[in-house]
C-alpha cells in the first residue's frame, strides 16, 4: 500500500512544481544556472563513457564476424544504432540517474535538514516550484542535446578504435555508418530521452523534498533517488520501445 | 498582535502535542516561550507560521484568521513574516548579501542599488559590515544569525519568529543576539515570539514569558514574576542548574 502513498505524494509534489514561478525573471535566471549545473557539468562524464562505449562495441562486433559473407561495414552500422536506439538515451540516462540523481536529492535533502525549505515556505515562496521546477525544465532542455553529443561521440570513438586496431577499413567503417540510415531512430531515442530527464529529476528531487531526519537520510535519499530513477528508466524504456518502434 | 485561541495538534501516531492552547503575543513586546526539549513549542511555533496545520482553534494575525486562509492570502500574510531559524538556514549557495537580497528580490519592487542599499543597512543593523561576499560556511555560528536576522528584518516584518535563537552559542554572543532581537522588536514595533529553554534570554528580553509543559500552557507572566512563582514545574524547569539555585538562594 505504501507505493500508493509515495504515487499520491508524487503526484500532489508535482502539482505544486508546475505553478505560476514566484518571478519570471529570477526563474529563468534558475533555470540557465541548472543547464549548467546538470547539463554542461555532465558533458564530461558523457563524453568519456560515450567514446569507450562506442569503441567497446566496434570491436566486439568486428571480432565477432567470422563469417565471410557478412559484410565488414555492418560493424559501422551495428555501432551506430546501437548509439542511437540504447546507449546514448537508457545507458547514458542510467549514468546520469547516478550524477545528476544524487546530485539532486542531496542538494534538496540538505536544504530541508537545514531548515531551508521552511525558511522559503515562511517567506511565502511555493518551494517546490522555486526549487524543482528549473531542475526539471532545464534537463528536459539540455538532455536531448546530451544525447545528440553522445551518439556523434560513440560513433566516432568506434571508428577511432575500429581503424587503429585494424578491426574495420575507415571505408568500410563510414559506409556502414550511412547504410540503411533510419532517421525516425533519432526521434525515437530523443523522446525516451525527454521521459528519462523527466524521471531522473522528479525522482530525485521527490526524496529530497520529503527527507527528514539528518546526514544518514539525506545519503539514503540519495541512494532511493538513483535506484528509483534507474527501475523506472528502464521500466519506461519498455514501454516507449514498445510504444513507439511497433508500427503496425 | 497574535492571538492564538484554542489550538490543539496531534500527531500521526496519535500522540497529542499540543492541548488547547490559548496565547496573546503582544506587540512591540518580546515573547518567550519556555519550556523543556518535547514540550512542544517547536510545534507551537511551527502552527503559528502555518509549517503545520492545526487540528482545533485558530491562529490570528491583527484580527486575520490564518488557519483558514488558502494558499495565496497566507502568502501575503507571510510576506510580513521574519524568521530566524536555530540554525539560520542560510541558503548556502548565496553570500551574505545575496542571502539579505533574496526576500527583497522576490518581493519587492525596488531597484537593484535600491535593494543593495537596504541589504546593507540591514547588515549594518545587526553588526555584520565587510562579510558581504563570504558563503555561509565562512563565517561563525554567531555571524550566521545576524545574517539570518537582517534577513528577516529585510521587508520591514510586522511579526519576527526565533526558534532557539541562542542554540550553539557562546554566552557572550547569546546575549548580543537576545539584545539584537528586543532593539528591533521596540525599535520597529514587532511582535516577536522567540522559542528558547535559554534562562540567561528570559532574564534578558523577556517581556512576556510563556511556559509550555507536556503540551499546555502551564504559566504566564515576565521575568520578574518568574523568579517568584511558586509553580511547581516552572520552579522545576527555571531552577534546574546550580548556578540558578545559587541566584535563587542569593535572592531569598
Amino acid at each position: 500500500m505504501k507505493v500508493f502513498f509515495h504515487i499520491g505524494r508524487y503526484a500532489k509534489l508535482m502539482r505544486k512544481v508546475f505553478s505560476r514561478p514566484e518571478k519570471a525573471r529570477i526563474f529563468f535566471k534558475q533555470i540557465f544556472h541548472e543547464i549548467d549545473s546538470l547539463g554542461i557539468n555532465s558533458l564530461g562524464i558523457i563524453i568519456i563513457v560515450s567514446f569507450f562505449m562506442g569503441a567497446v562495441i566496434t570491436l566486439q562486433t568486428a571480432y565477432n564476424i567470422t563469417n565471410p559473407f557478412i559484410p565488414l561495414y555492418l560493424v559501422g552500422l551495428g555501432t551506430r544504432d546501437s548509439m542511437i536506439l540504447e546507449f546514448s538515451s537508457t545507458i547514458a540516462g542510467l549514468i546520469l540517474a547516478g550524477k545528476v540523481g544524487s546530485n539532486i536529492a542531496s542538494e534538496i535533502g540538505t536544504m530541508r535538514v537545514t531548515e531551508q525549505i521552511d525558511a522559503l515556505e515562511v517567506m511565502g515562496i511555493n518551494s517546490a516550484n522555486y526549487l524543482i521546477s528549473p531542475k526539471i525544465i532545464a534537463a528536459i532542455f539540455i538532455n536531448p542535446f546530451l544525447t545528440l553529443i553522445s551518439i556523434f561521440v560513440g560513433v566516432s570513438g568506434g571508428y577511432i578504435s575500429g581503424v587503429l586496431s585494424g578491426a574495420v577499413t575507415s571505408q568500410n567503417y563510414i559506409y556502414g555508418i550511412q547504410y540503411a540510415f533510419e532517421p525516425y531512430y533519432i526521434t525515437y531515442t530523443l523522446i525516451k530521452t525527454l521521459f528519462f530527464a523527466f524521471i531522473i529529476t522528479s525522482v530525485s528531487s521527490y526524496q529530497g523534498f520529503y527527507c527528514s531526519g539528518g546526514a544518514l537520510e539525506v545519503g539514503k535519499s540519495s541512494t532511493k533517488a538513483v535506484v528509483y530513477s534507474s527501475l523506472l528508466i528502464l521500466l519506461f524504456n519498455v514501454i516507449l520501445t514498445q510504444l513507439l518502434l511497433t508500427h503496425d | 498582535m497574535i492571538e492564538v485561541k484554542n489550538i490543539s495538534k496531534q500527531f500521526e501516531d496519535g500522540y497529542k502535542v499540543l492541548n488547547n492552547i490559548n496565547i496573546v503575543f503582544e506587540t512591540g513586546k518580546t515573547n518567550l516561550v519556555i519550556g523543556q526539549s518535547g514540550s512542544g513549542k517547536t510545534v507551537l511555533l511551527k502552527l503559528i507560521v502555518g509549517l503545520h496545520e492545526v487540528d482545533e482553534g485558530s491562529i490570528n494575525f491583527d484580527g486575520r484568521n490564518f488557519s483558514v486562509m488558502n494558499f495565496k492570502e497566507r502568502k501575503l500574510v507571510r510576506q510580513e513574516f521574519g524568521m530566524l531559524f536555530q540554525g539560520g538556514a542560510l541558503f548556502d549557495s548565496l553570500s551574505v548579501i545575496e542571502n539579505v537580497m533574496f526576500p527583497l528580490n522576490l518581493f519587492s519592487k525596488l531597484s537593484l542599488s535600491e535593494k543593495l542599499e537596504r541589504a546593507n543597512f540591514c547588515l549594518k543593523r545587526v553588526d555584520l559590515i565587510n562579510k558581504n561576499h563570504l558563503y555561509p560556511s565562512e563565517i561563525s555560528g554567531g555571524m550566521k544569525k545576524r545574517v539570518a536576522i537582517a534577513r528577516a528584518i529585510a521587508l520591514n516584518p510586522k511579526y519576527l519568529f526565533c526558534d532557539e535563537p541562542n542554540s550553539g552559542l557562546d554566552p557572550v554572543t547569546s546575549i548580543l543576539i537576545d539584545n539584537l532581537i528586543k532593539e528591533i522588536t521596540e525599535e520597529y514595533k514587532i511582535t516577536t515570539i522567540v522559542n528558547t529553554h535559554d534562562m540567561n534570554s528570559v532574564m534578558e528580553i523577556g517581556d512576556k514569558v510563556i511556559y509550555i509543559y507536556k503540551g499546555q500552557k502551564w504559566w504566564e507572566g515576565n521575568k520578574t514574576q518568574i523568579l517568584n512563582t511558586d509553580n511547581k514545574e516552572l520552579n522545576d524547569f527555571v531552577f534546574a542548574s546550580e548556578l540558578t539555585k545559587i541566584i535563587k538562594s542569593k535572592i531569598n
